[in-house]
């Protein structure tokens, strides 16, 4: 695999077939030298992005590329579905969620801001692209 | 036993559960049902050891919030052991290290507990 690689992946709406797309990225990591670390975090926003997609987008497929170059990994989970408004989407904080009757669920967003080193929303009727980057450093 | 749960065992008042692979909505239903038979006979203190679970979502994550408010009703603990790297940051960000420890091992964890 090159400097430049790029792969795509095609998922349909099964249960945890977001994990393919985690081998993807372990294979993809490692022959960029991305640390353990880093490649724990990017599977865990892969798995977050595919959840999300799934219970919101009303799809049945979604959509997944990883690119490939010298300096990060670019993924984009891409979905035709209906969208979200992401302003619509409250910080999620667990003091809010005990003894409440708020749903406990609803950390998507925030796993995914925190794991990646960037992440990028456009969302519409026609559908949404979540773009994600893990950046390489120099010695990796 | 079931897919997600590898062994639930008691010592010195801990109960130990065991979890076994992808940590999910399934995994976590499964570790609520046996919560809630132990706290029905009378437990109070858990430490769930993840050795074999390395991925975790965090739909079957948020299960374990609902754990932690029934603990405080009944003021009962949890506690974690054998995390990896990955899931001990998804309990930071998800604020469940608040409210539980995390252990190095079963030993330490049954000890800290009981």
């Amino acid at each position: 695999m090159s400097n430049n690689a790029e792969v795509e992946l095609k998922l349909p709406v099964i249960p945890d077939i977001e994990l393919s797309a985690t081998k993807t990225a372990e294979v993809i990591s490692k022959h960029m030298n991305l640390s353990e670390e880093k490649t724990g975090e990017i599977s865990m926003a892969i798995i977050e992005s595919c959840i999300n997609a799934f219970e919101h987008s009303k799809t049945k497929e979604i959509y997944i590329h990883f690119i490939v170059s010298a300096k990060k990994l670019t993924i984009k989970v891409r979905d035709k579905g209906i969208g979200f408004d992401k302003s619509k989407v409250e910080i999620p904080n667990i003091e809010n969620k005990l003894h409440k009757d708020e749903r406990k669920r609803g950390w998507g967003l925030q796993l995914i801001t925190e794991l990646m080193d960037t992440v990028e929303y456009d969302s519409d009727e026609t559908g949404t692209t979540v773009t994600m980057t893990k950046k390489r450093e120099d010695n990796e | 036993m079931s897919d997600t749960i590898k062994n639930v065992e008691e010592k010195n008042g801990v109960i130990i559960i065991s979890t076994s692979g992808y940590f999910n909505n399934v995994a976590g239903d499964d570790v609520l049902d046996v919560f809630n038979e132990k706290v029905e006979s009378g437990s109070k203190n858990f430490l769930i050891d993840m050795n074999d679970s390395k991925v975790v979502n965090s739909i079957g994550v948020s299960i374990l919030i609902e754990i932690i408010e029934k603990l405080q009703e009944i003021d009962g603990k949890m506690a974690f052991t054998n995390l990896a790297g990955i899931v001990e940051k998804t309990f930071n960000i998800m604020g469940i290290t608040k409210y539980c420890e995390i252990y190095d091992s079963v030993d330490s964890g049954v000890e800290k507990l009981s």
